[in-house]
């Protein structure tokens, strides 16, 4: 278990569908949504696999248009000694 | 542990900087402008410097620049920034006043304005997007263009013969005894961009504390000019880009001032 | 050069000086208040920069001065310094006046205030170091691109060229508008006596940000971001932008028109010519009145905006008017626009540096209006 847990909360209607932010995830949370577009036609990021995110903030400092905030904290659950 | 109990205020550890309106920027998916233009605005949040910066946007596909930055800005005739902020710091010490430009504002129509303030050690600092392409007018060839790089106006590849060498200008002004500062960054991956962070910081430092002029390239990418995907051009720039104008700091004399 | 400095309060209002013309620009930009100075130097107004790096008004006004890498960048560095809400200006004379036009063109359509001193020299290409007033047209319908003006002051004497940096400054302010002094290699190089201006301190910054609220000084807290910027895409906004332009054109031309007569009120024929050349045309006139014939002289301050009206109540009394220019025949085509009565209109002039004397131009007088008969 991992010492952080982390969220992001993402502007759709900002995104521009670039996929850097998914390509920039070392956990696998984000996806480019496949099917559903925002109002200006971009298949927007979301957060597929919200439970994996450690709240690095990778994510949103690699993305142009600043659509993701990132949140952390540390994961009351947490053990030291765990693996 | 559910979503809502970590989307709190007080666990947020990255967000739209403040500085940075809520207005859709014009850039293409997945530009180098957009994560430049966000560091930027954090930059000058955390150093205070909201009411004493002024911006110099070029022409180009920064000229919106102002729109999305909330400081105060200038609009710069096509090469003309380094002049325009020569004027703007002069009359006004304690501004910081920094340019933002292209490779073609910088290094082809602007050449003699960019190495001229900087010869003179005007204390401004310079942000350099080269991408080896011209992006506003639709993908013509650069002073930075790659021998071989292909644009709409070397369909077949620049030709040294015909077209001349890339123009290097960042290591040019390097040698100039009124630069301070001179460093190649990129921003295509989170540790590149915090690293381009710290040198717009040191950049617009050095601007308020005299030491003459600095100049920050970011090695970027033009997905729409070059035809690829974002994350592809990412991976090109790093092949392709990197060794002709590779990363790393070129000159810092606060080293030297330090030792 | 002698010149002793002088501290802002120990001022003498009536100091008569001989000076250059170029010089009287320099002594008259410190006095004013400017806050700075670009140039390039090119003959025959070099004496401009070099007055003003020899005199240090940053010692003493804190006026910024700079020599600067071409006329491309002067200009543009007055922008960027008007931007920012100072009193900036800067000089050439007409190759280098030809290079600043894209800049003339930013400054017009940012509004903003700022002055440029042209000291003509005879053209085309690179022409001559001599006089010339051929860049008429240039300055007065607009050298660079789109429909713009600057409030165009042309000096006939030292006096004049001390003057009107505060002229134009102030027109350059009251209406957002450039100003620009086109003066002629015989007045920028001429020394003559001149009272110059008194000093006056510079505006402090909260001054400036009183006066010119759009400036670009920092975005404090108290207000939106400024932003200086001529580029506009949406076309309504655009056509709007140039309808503002417009209309403060329109009330510049309603008020600021200037203009001097000489000998008008019982004057049969008319010279119309400005700068130096009118005063040439002054000592022909006082020739001319020895031998009986009655001329007037016209001499338009102000090229733009133009004495169309005044042009047009004359053109009522004289059987004719010849417009006198170094060049090859530029003001005239205004000229003939204020006509209000059917008379006819010639014009002398020399060009590529060559000045004619009064009797020059009563001969050519005589030839267009006398022998004609």
């Amino acid at each position: 278990m991992a010492k952080f847990i982390g969220a992001v909360e993402i502007n759709k209607d900002r995104c521009k569908g670039c996929d850097l932010c998914v390509v920039a995830c070392p956990c696998d949370v984000l996806s480019l949504e496949p099917k559903y577009v925002n109002d200006r036609g971009y298949h927007y990021a979301f957060d597929k696999n919200p439970d994996a995110c450690i709240g690095c903030a990778a994510c949103a400092t690699v993305c142009p248009d600043a659509c993701i905030a990132v949140y952390r904290m540390v994961n009351p659950d947490y053990k030291p000694n765990d693996k | 542990m559910k979503l809502a109990d970590i989307r709190r205020p007080e666990n947020i550890v990255s967000c739209k900087p403040r500085l940075m309106n809520d207005k859709n920027m014009h850039y293409c998916p997945g530009c180098s402008h957009g994560v430049v233009h966000k560091i930027i605005s954090e930059v000058i949040e955390d150093l205070g410097m909201e009411d004493i910066a002024i911006g110099i946007a070029p022409v180009g596909c920064a000229v919106f620049a102002y729109n999305y930055i909330d400081i105060d800005w200038i609009e710069a005739a096509h090469g003309r920034a380094p002049a325009v902020a020569t004027a703007a710091k002069r009359l006004n010490p304690d501004k910081m006043v920094f340019t933002y430009q292209g490779d073609g504002d910088m290094a082809a129509i602007g050449t003699s304005e960019t190495l001229h303030a900087a010869n003179r050690g005007e204390n401004i600092a310079m942000i350099f997007i080269n991408n080896g392409i011209y992006g506003m007018t639709g993908g013509q060839m650069a002073p930075t263009t790659l021998e071989g790089m292909k644009t709409s106006t070397t369909p077949y590849g620049r030709r040294v013969d015909l077209n001349g060498h890339p123009l290097n200008i960042t290591a040019l002004m390097a040698q100039l005894p009124g630069t301070c500062y001179v460093t190649r960054q990129s921003v295509h991956t989170p540790a590149a961009v915090r690293k381009a962070k710290s040198a717009i910081a040191k950049a617009f430092k050095n601007s308020m504390e005299g030491r003459g002029t600095s100049l920050v390239e970011i090695v970027s990418t033009c997905s729409s000019g070059w035809k690829m995907s974002p994350d592809a051009s990412n991976k090109w720039m790093e092949q392709n880009m990197f060794p002709a104008y590779p990363p790393g700091d070129i000159k810092d004399v606060t080293l030297n001032e330090e030792k | 050069m002698t010149s002793e400095k002088k501290s802002i309060n120990d001022s003498m209002e009536d100091e008569v000086r001989l000076m250059k013309g170029n010089e009287a620009i320099a002594h008259a930009a410190i006095r004013y208040g400017v806050d700075g100075y670009f140039g390039y130097p090119i003959t025959p107004q070099s004496e401009i920069l070099e007055t003003l790096e020899a005199e240090m008004p940053w010692e003493t006004t804190g006026m910024v001065v700079l020599q600067a890498e071409s006329e491309v960048a002067a200009i543009n560095m007055v922008y960027g310094g008007a931007a920012t809400g100072k009193a900036v200006m800067t000089s050439s004379s007409s190759p280098g006046v030809s290079l600043m036009q894209e800049g003339f063109s930013y400054i017009a359509a940012g509004e903003l205030p700022a002055l440029v001193v042209n000291v003509m020299r005879g053209g085309p290409g690179l022409g001559t170091i001599h006089p010339s007033q051929a860049d008429y047209f240039q300055s007065v319908k607009g050298g660079g691109h789109g429909d713009y003006h600057f409030i165009v002051l042309a000096p006939a004497s030292v006096q004049e060229m001390a003057d009107f940096v505060g002229l134009g400054f102030d027109l350059a302010f009251k209406y957002r508008t450039p100003a620009l002094i086109l003066a002629d290699g015989i007045v920028g190089q001429m020394m003559e006596k001149v009272v110059l201006p008194p000093f006056r301190p510079r505006r402090t910054e909260e001054e400036i940000r009183r006066q010119c609220p759009w400036a670009v000084t920092g975005k404090t807290a108290d207000r939106k971001q400024n932003v200086m910027t001529t580029l506009e895409l949406d076309s309504y906004k655009m056509e709007e932008n140039n309808e503002r332009y417009q209309r403060t054109y329109k009330e510049i031309c309603r008020n600021e028109v200037r203009y001097q007569e000489y000998m008008t009120e019982d004057a049969e024929y008319l010279f119309v010519a400005f700068g130096s050349i009118a005063r040439i045309c002054q000592k022909c006139i006082e020739n001319a009145r020895e031998q009986g014939i009655k001329i007037g002289l016209l001499r338009p301050i102000t090229l733009w905006p133009f004495a169309y009206d005044r042009l047009g109540e004359l053109s009522k009394q004289v059987k004719g008017m010849l417009v006198v220019e170094l060049n090859a025949g530029q003001m005239i085509e205004d000229v003939r626009l204020s006509l209000k009565r059917d008379i006819p209109v010639r014009h002398f002039g020399r060009m590529g540096g060559i000045v004619p004397n009064p009797s020059e131009v009563l001969e050519a007088f005589k030839r267009e209006f006398i022998q004609e008969k």
